[in-house]
Parts: structure tokens; C-alpha cells; sequence
């Protein structure tokens, strides 16, 4: 925890050391041969790493540019026409994304300070724990962490239905009428579900980061009569302060594509999640209902483009400065 | 970079005024946690031990009649017995394509980690940028290049994006540098030793705790997707466990026909592969997980 880079490791680190009666010349000879060896090891990777990133995003950019146009009455059947900018006009000025977009960034806003809050009260609650009771709890606190996204949204969409879910009665008897499904009430109802599934996740990474603190600091604090709370606020959280940037940056990549849970949602209550309701609900219906391929190609790179500059933002702008 | 710091520390907190207070709150807050972790899946156990009747018309925190083998009969038997086919699946897709994946991960790493050639800076940019674009969006563009190679609707849809993992290599690369000396390797070379011979008995041997954590977290990964095999499967024999559960589920809505209970059932037994996994393998995402992510 003492290099203040998240994500980048001492790549540029000596890999081979020249012995000290190693002359300079023969050093480069090896280094050259060594160097082909150490590419051969990374190729099977970078190979597939080239099929599955950089083509399809080339691929994706250069759709992006072609249009399916029917010719006349749709009778003289479709051609393929080079539309240049025109799809990424027309998608940055189409309200149903705009809004897919400004709806998920806006849940984003308030789920995830609220998620990593969680993970972070937690996180100190472990570190604060006698390492036995820590160790029970953990397995516990990472049960949600083991069921796979669309299974957990099953699992909840059926815990807030008013028919088999045991929340509306005990609502009843409460007093209270929920409705987990009304308009209102989808995003808390997603932004608790996500939550759920993702505080222990985030708890573990936390309790990691807590458990690198130098522990004489506390019992420094201690000495001077500062209280385990003051300790808390004062010494650990500055200390996690890379782990909740990072954190936090996974989850606004993993937020801006949210499909999972929304399309379980979705089959529950279709008026209100509509088929556009996050920016991967609105790409997947624009290629695959309405076999608009070009136009979805053109919204994915668009969508690329703004989360990398989302989360390079979010990263400049809480890495500036560290201890 | 292991071995988290003893409790030494914690002595302290013994002597410290108000520590007993202090307990009560930690114990009683991890508790109330732990209750809000587990509360869905206790739920879900009780459901998936009643019959369609009962789910409906009882209290639904507490068992009525156990219905649990009668379901599992039915979950097991429905449609010829498909869900077993997509166990099967899952098993294979996250199993296998990981397997790939790690060794494919720890060769990289191992490349990036302890050798020097041209290009290896932009080849680690890319790995890092490749964590900043979703998944989700090169999955469109990477299904109309699979429908070319006519890798839609095969395992291979599944199995070649398993094993391609920007994060793994990165994980492996991080963890080659810190524990495989750069001593050894040129004393084995000195003794004569091929390059893959390096490799796969002396690195791969001596990371073993360092891959089985590459493994475990690309097996999550690939045991969680949903999207890419919504994309890539259209053939229902070639489903995984999450898409034929969001199939069943959906049937309610397209066509009238009530699975609830086999959809709570099945979504119970889903989760015994990974969870039984990551129980076997604990001792790796306790100290390599959350720390090999940081560093």
C-alpha cells in the first residue's frame, strides 16, 4: 500500500541485472535474444487479447460508420451505404439515450458513495474485530458475493413480490404498503439489490488495505487518549484512501453497463423498465430487435469513449494529491 | 506483501477505556451485516422447499410442508432434464476456459514481469485501458466477428473470451515480480535449463497460491457472465445456469407459465458449484484476492 499507483505496477522494473563482470556488449546481444523469448511468452496472450479487444472495437468503430439503407418502398431489398459521422450525429442527439445515460449516472451517484460507505463502516468494523470474529464474519459477509449477478436478481425479484416475497407482509404489518415495483421505487429497489451484492466484495478489498496500516500508529493515537472512533476517521480512513479510489472506480465501470439486473427487472415490470432504460439495455434492443447494427456500434463506441473518460476523470480527480 | 499484521496491535485496545463498549458495538454491527448478507438466501432456502400452493398462500420466512425433494425432482426432470445440461455448462465455460486462461495469464506475466523487449510498456498501457472500457460494449462488435467465424452459438463463444483476462495477466505479472528471484532464473539458465522448462518447473511451481487465485477470480468472472452468452447462445443446449434461470423466469411474462418455484429452486442449487469452489480454495482469496488487487 506504500506505492501510491493503483494500476500501474513497476513495470518498468530492471528485469535482468548485468552480473558485474558482464561486458556491455555482450549484455545488449543477450538482452535482444531474451527480450524475443520474454515476447513469446506474452504472445498466446496478446493474441487473443488482439481478437477479443482491439478488433472488435476497430470493428465497432468502422460499422459505426455504414448505414442499412431499404431502397424505395423496403421492396428493392437493403443496401449498405457510408454514412460517415452521421450515426454518431444522430445518436448524441437521440433523447432516449441521452437519458439512459443521465438515468444510470444519476442512480451511480448516490448507489455507489452509499455501497462503498457500507463496505467502509464494515471494513472497520472487521479491522476493529479480535481476529477470530473477523474470520467467522467474513465467510458471512461475502455470501452475497458468491451468487452470480442475474441469480441475485432473481432471487430479490421474487423477495419484493407482492405475491411469494416476505417484505409486503411484513410491510403490512408495519403499517406500510410497499410497492417495490412502482416507478418510484425500481431504482431503490436495483440500488439495494446492487448493494447488497456488493459490499462484501468491496469490505474485503477495504479490510485489506486496513490491514497494511501500521498498527503503532494506533497505539500511538491510544497513548494520547484518542478514542477508537477518533482513530477510525482519523488515521485509517486517509490510510484507504487508494483502495476506495479504486473501488470506487469499478464501480462506475460497472455501473455505466448495467444489464443484469434491470433486464430481470424488466420482466417484472415492462412500462416501467423499458427497453431503453440503461445505455447496454438500448444497445442490445438497437442490434438485436431492431437488427440495427451499424447505429449499435456507433452507441458502443460512444458509450466507450465517455466511460474511459469517466473513470480517467474520476481518477485524476481523487488521485491529485496523496499523503 | 502477504501475511496480514498480527492482532499484536490489538492488545491495546483491551486496556483502552471503553473498550467493552467498543466490543459490543463491533460485534453487534458485524452481526446486523451478516444478517442482511444472508437474509435473501435463508429466504431462498424456505421457498425452494415449498410447492408452488404453499409459496403462495404461507408465511414466507418459515417452512411449511418440506416440498424440497419433490422440486428438486422437478427442477432436475423439466424439459428432459436441461438444467443438468447447463450445470454442465457453466461448469465447463467457468472450468476449462479459466484453466486456459491462468496458465495463457501466468506465461504473460511472466513475460512482462521478467523480461526486456520493445513494446512492453504499450502492451501493459493496453492492459490497463482495457480495464477502463466495459466488457459489455465490445461484446456486440465481437459477436458479428464471431458470426463470421462461425464460433456463434459453439462453446468456443464461451470458452475463448474465458480465456483471454487483462486482469489476470495483470494480477500475474504483479505477483511474478514479487516472488520469483531474478537469481534463480539465470542460475537454472546457467545450469542449462530451456526456457519452458523455466517456465512451467520452476515459475509456475513456485506461484502455485499466486495462479490458484487467477484461477479462482477468472472462474467467478466467467461463471457470473450473462451477457456475453445472452449475445453469443442462442441454442438452448449450449445455455449456462444464469441464462436458462432468467429463461424460466421470463416464461412468466412471454408465455403465462408460472416456474417460480423451479426458478427458486434451481437458483439455489446454482449457487453450490461456486460456493463449495470458493470454500475449497479460501485460503487463496483471503491474503492473494484483496491484495494482489492493490498493489
Amino acid at each position: 500500500m506504500s506505492g501510491q499507483t493503483i494500476i500501474e505496477p513497476r513495470a518498468e522494473a530492471p528485469a535482468s541485472r548485468p552480473g558485474p563482470g558482464q561486458r556491455p556488449a555482450r549484455r545488449r546481444r543477450r538482452l535482444g535474444i531474451q527480450g524475443w523469448k520474454g515476447a513469446g511468452f506474452t504472445a498466446p496472450f496478446f493474441l487473443g487479447f488482439a481478437l477479443l479487444f482491439l478488433v472488435p472495437f476497430g470493428y465497432a468503430v468502422y460499422q459505426s460508420l455504414f448505414l442499412v439503407q431499404t431502397s424505395g418502398l423496403g421492396l428493392g431489398g437493403s443496401t449498405t451505404v457510408f454514412v460517415g459521422l452521421r450515426n454518431f450525429t444522430t445518436a448524441l442527439s437521440d433523447p432516449d439515450f441521452r437519458s439512459a445515460i443521465l438515468r444510470v449516472l444519476l442512480f451511480a451517484c448516490i448507489q455507489i458513495p452509499v455501497m462503498l460507505f457500507i463496505s467502509l463502516v464494515m471494513a472497520l468494523l472487521m479491522d476493529a474485530a479480535k481476529a477470530r470474529t473477523a474470520n467467522k464474519f467474513r465467510i458471512l459477509l461475502l455470501v452475497p458475493y458468491m451468487v452470480p449477478g442475474v441469480v441475485a436478481a432473481l432471487i430479490w425479484v421474487n423477495v419484493y413480490s407482492p405475491n411469494v416475497g416476505p417484505l409486503t407482509p411484513f410491510g403490512r404489518l408495519l403499517g406500510f404498503s410497499w410497492d417495490f415495483f412502482a416507478p418510484t421505487m425500481v431504482w431503490p429497489s436495483i440500488g439495494n439489490m446492487l448493494t447488497w451484492h456488493g459490499i462484501g466484495w468491496n469490505m474485503l478489498i477495504l479490510y485489506a488495505a486496513l490491514q497494511a496500516v501500521p498498527r503503532e500508529l494506533f497505539e500511538a493515537a491510544r497513548l494520547d487518549g484518542a478514542s477508537e472512533l477518533r482513530i477510525a476517521l482519523s488515521i485509517k480512513v486517509p490510510y484507504v484512501r487508494t483502495a476506495l479510489v479504486l473501488t470506487g472506480m469499478l464501480s462506475i465501470i460497472g455501473m455505466l453497463q448495467i444489464f443484469n439486473e434491470p433486464s430481470v427487472f424488466r420482466q417484472v415490470t415492462p412500462q416501467t423498465v423499458t427497453s431503453s432504460f440503461t445505455p447496454i439495455m438500448f444497445i442490445y434492443n438497437e442490434a438485436f430487435t431492431s437488427n440495427n447494427y451499424n447505429y449499435a456500434a456507433a452507441l458502443s463506441v460512444i458509450l466507450a469513449v465517455f466511460v474511459g473518460a469517466v473513470s480517467f476523470g474520476f481518477y485524476r480527480l481523487t488521485n491529485r494529491k496523496q499523503p | 506483501m502477504s501475511a496480514p499484521t498480527p492482532p499484536r496491535g490489538r492488545s491495546g485496545a483491551a486496556h483502552a477505556p471503553g473498550s467493552k463498549h467498543t466490543k459490543l458495538v463491533v460485534v453487534l454491527g458485524l452481526s446486523a451485516f451478516a444478517l442482511y448478507s444472508v437474509a435473501p438466501l435463508w429466504w431462498l432456502l424456505v421457498a425452494s422447499t415449498k410447492n408452488q400452493a404453499e409459496l403462495y398462500g404461507t408465511n414466507s420466512i418459515w417452512f411449511a410442508s418440506i416440498h424440497l425433494w419433490s422440486n428438486l425432482k422437478q427442477v432436475f426432470t423439466y424439459d428432459g432434464g436441461i438444467f443438468l445440461r447447463w450445470t454442465f455448462n457453466s461448469i465447463l465455460y467457468a472450468g476449462v476456459g479459466s484453466l486456459f486462461g491462468t496458465v495463457i495469464a501466468m506465461a504473460a506475466g511472466y513475460g512482462l514481469a521478467r523480461f526486456e523487449f520493445h513494446g512492453k510498456k504499450l502492451a501493459f498501457s493496453l492492459i490497463i485501458v482495457s480495464f477502463l472500457i466495459p466488457t459489455a460494449l465490445l461484446t456486440l462488435p465481437l459477436y458479428l466477428l464471431f458470426s463470421d467465424f462461425g464460433l456463434v452459438d459453439t462453446p468456443w463463444a464461451m470458452l475463448v473470451p474465458a480465456a483471454i483476462n487483462p486482469f489476470s495477466v495483470y494480477l500475474a505479472t504483479v505477483y511474478i515480480e514479487a516472488a520469483v528471484p531474478v537469481e534463480l532464473l539465470e542460475a537454472a539458465r546457467m545450469d542449462g535449463a530451456g526456457e519452458l522448462r523455466i517456465f512451467f518447473s520452476i515459475v509456475m511451481r513456485m506461484m502455485t497460491t499466486g495462479a490458484a487465485t487467477v484461477y479462482l477470480l477468472a472462474f467467478v468472472g466467467t461463471w457470473n457472465a450473462f451477457f456475453l452468452p445472452l449475445t453469443m447462445l442462442h441454442n438452448q443446449n449450449l445455455w449456462t445456469l444464469s441464462l436458462g434461470l432468467y429463461d424460466w423466469s421470463a416464461l412468466r411474462l412471454e408465455s403465462g407459465v408460472d416456474l417460480t418455484s423451479l426458478v427458486l429452486t434451481g437458483a439455489l442449487l446454482s449457487l453450490i458449484p461456486l460456493a463449495a469452489l470458493m470454500i475449497a480454495m479460501r485460503r487463496y482469496w483471503r491474503s492473494g484476492v484483496a491484495l494482489g488487487a492493490l498493489k
